[in-house]
């Protein structure tokens, strides 16, 4: 049985009321809007990327805890990491988040398990994976993604675009 | 001064036996998560009681077939327990004729039909339509749709910060190019009844008519349409007892005759030939192909059970929910009510401070409390309020004083989770 109180951790709950990297960069080399128009869920990435390495990714909007917890917790994951590594991790965060991850193989999400319980509340699968799905359309120079639709992170092909 | 707050009810309403009431609903024995379900989504969908299944169970089991067709005695039985449904739904409405009962597929397929057999007959480039802003997007999206193809425009009726509707705006936008008035009768937002008499009273003196949006006034009000005198009302089943997929509108069988049918095919003809078709008269006109024939008939038997109750202490039993629960959130710190008319009926909604709608509902359910998070189809009232959506929690006559506690109390504890 799905025990939210459980995803709705300490370190979940710290990063929705101190958000990390919260604003955006004044020298962004890419950016995206995400949106999830069934609860009006908005998110603005602003990245910034040297060579083949995400040097920053700030972010700011308005979102339920998860999804702010989530972006939050991302823009300091994926610091410092090339563009490569960097989709893999929204690879692997989406196949967790969807319960898809193979627990045979390594992976390379760390404290980012914290969100593994989410996989467990369908409805509420979209609001972690929405600032994964639009740092890939930030990186791929797409400007807004959405939830819904041909942008459903659901569905859309992510890695290798 | 603002009025007290006071949720509609009708005077001296003999009170409900709920205990009883509640032994007729088998879901309401479910536990969510090891606590006792407490259903405050009502507003979205409402719950079936066991005498509605039962109906249903046997109509499929010993009289289902289609219905205005064969000779044979199957047929003749669908045919004549399905217009004792049409039958049951014009008493329900006190329509003056059984003609002025069309089934739908709910309101959102009512007011589309309205659209389409009444709208684009009717309106033309730089007519007018006044809807309001409490209006759910079925009755914004298919005049939207309309005004596009004629060149027609939108005019909409503001509210006040409590969530009512400015009705010296409304006598405003009343003219000589208003060709239609859409009004719902209850906000499924906010929960505000609207002075729909008074609206309707006013569009007649400019021979414009009105629709009513009854989605979430035909489970909760006394509804009587020729004492409200609108010219359509569409609600849906689901919201009141019945199953999926079936809905009423009803019209007024002079402007019925007017329209255009809205959807073409078997049982709205009279004869067809490839060069010509006749069109049934009403309403089997606006009832094309065959039609939820055993949904038809359960909302038959969801009328008689809610008749059987009493519309009046439905909505007394409600509006003492209402009140409580409106009662013990405004003394919670850090919880604001969105919605305070001075009319309201059976929703309440609310935003906790510093917690997302979507956080509020999913730790909810982690209590077995079932209530709506989101925009609930209603987004230019989350823009006339300035917050992204809400957390809905709406009643029915099930519901009981100690529910309300359980929302109350899971309401505290994700204060507590949240810090």
């Amino acid at each position: 049985m799905a025990d939210s109180k459980q995803l709705y951790q300490e370190v979940i709950l710290d990063h929705n009321r101190k958000p990390r990297n919260w604003g955006s960069l004044a020298d962004a080399t890419h950016r995206a809007e995400g949106l999830n128009p069934l609860c009006g869920d908005h998110i603005h990435l602003t990245v910034k990327v040297t060579d083949d390495t995400v040097d920053a990714v700030n972010f700011e909007g308005e979102s339920c805890a998860i999804c702010k917890a989530s972006a939050s917790m991302m823009t300091t994951a994926v610091k410092g990491k090339t563009r490569d590594a960097a989709e893999v991790l929204v690879q692997e965060f989406r196949d967790m988040a969807v319960g898809k991850l193979d627990p045979g193989r390594p992976h390379h999400l760390g404290r980012l398990t914290v969100f593994a319980g989410v996989r467990n509340l369908p409805t509420r699968v979209k609001c972690a994976i929405l600032p994964w799905h639009t740092l890939h359309a930030a990186l791929n120079s797409i400007e807004t993604t959405s939830t819904e639709a041909e942008a459903d992170p659901m569905h859309a092909p992510i890695g290798g675009a | 001064m603002n009025a007290p707050f006071a949720a509609v009810r009708p005077e001296r309403a003999p009170a409900l036996d709920v205990e009883r009431i509640r032994a007729d609903f088998p879901i309401l024995k479910l536990k969510v998560n090891g606590k006792p379900l407490v259903f405050l989504d009502n507003a979205a969908s409402s719950q079936m009681p066991q005498p509605v299944i039962d109906r249903w169970v046997r109509y499929q089991a010993t009289q289902h077939a289609n219905i205005h067709r064969a000779v044979h005695y199957l047929s003749e039985t669908a045919t004549a327990e399905y217009e004792a449904a049409r039958r049951r739904t014009r008493v329900f409405l006190n329509a003056r004729e059984e003609r002025e009962i069309i089934f739908t597929s709910g309101t959102t397929d009512g007011i589309n039909l309205v659209m389409q057999g009444y709208g684009r007959k009717f309106v033309g480039a730089d007519d007018e339509i006044i809807l309001t802003t409490l209006e759910h997007h079925s009755n914004i999206v298919p005049w939207q749709m309309l005004a596009q193809e004629k060149g027609a425009k939108l005019r909409v009726v503001p509210v006040n910060d409590r969530g009512e509707l400015l009705l010296e705006e409304y006598r405003k936008l009343l003219g000589p190019r208003t060709r239609l008035v859409g009004v719902t009768h209850v906000s499924n937002a906010l929960g505000t009844v609207n002075p729909v008499g008074e609206m309707i009273a006013l569009a007649h003196e400019h021979g414009v008519p009105v629709l009513i949006d009854g989605a979430q006034a035909a489970p909760h009000l006394k509804v009587d349409v020729r004492e409200l005198d609108c010219d359509f009302y569409a609600f849906s089943g689901h919201k009141m007892c019945g199953p999926t997929g079936i809905g009423v509108l009803y019209g007024k069988a002079a402007l019925l005759e007017k329209m255009q049918p809205f959807k073409g095919g078997g049982d709205m003809i009279l004869s067809v030939t490839f060069e010509k078709t006749t069109y049934n008269v009403i309403p089997h006109k606006f009832e094309a192909g065959t039609p939820p024939i055993s949904q038809a008939i359960a909302l038959g038997a969801a009328i008689d059970y809610l008749s059987a109750i009493g519309m009046e202490r439905v909505c007394a039993h409600e509006g003492d929910l209402l009140d409580y629960a409106t009662d013990q959130v405004n003394r919670m710190p850090g919880v604001r009510i969105i919605g305070t008319a001075g009319k309201k009926a059976a929703v309440l909604s609310f935003a906790v401070e510093g917690v997302h709608p979507h956080d509020v509902g999913t730790l909810l359910n982690e209590e077995g409390v079932a209530i709506r998070t989101g925009h609930h189809c209603a987004q230019p009232v989350m823009q006339r309020f300035k917050v992204p959506a809400t957390s809905r929690a709406s009643f029915a006559f099930y519901n009981t004083m100690d529910e309300v506690d359980a929302l109350v109390a899971a309401i505290r504890k994700v204060q507590k989770i949240f810090g």
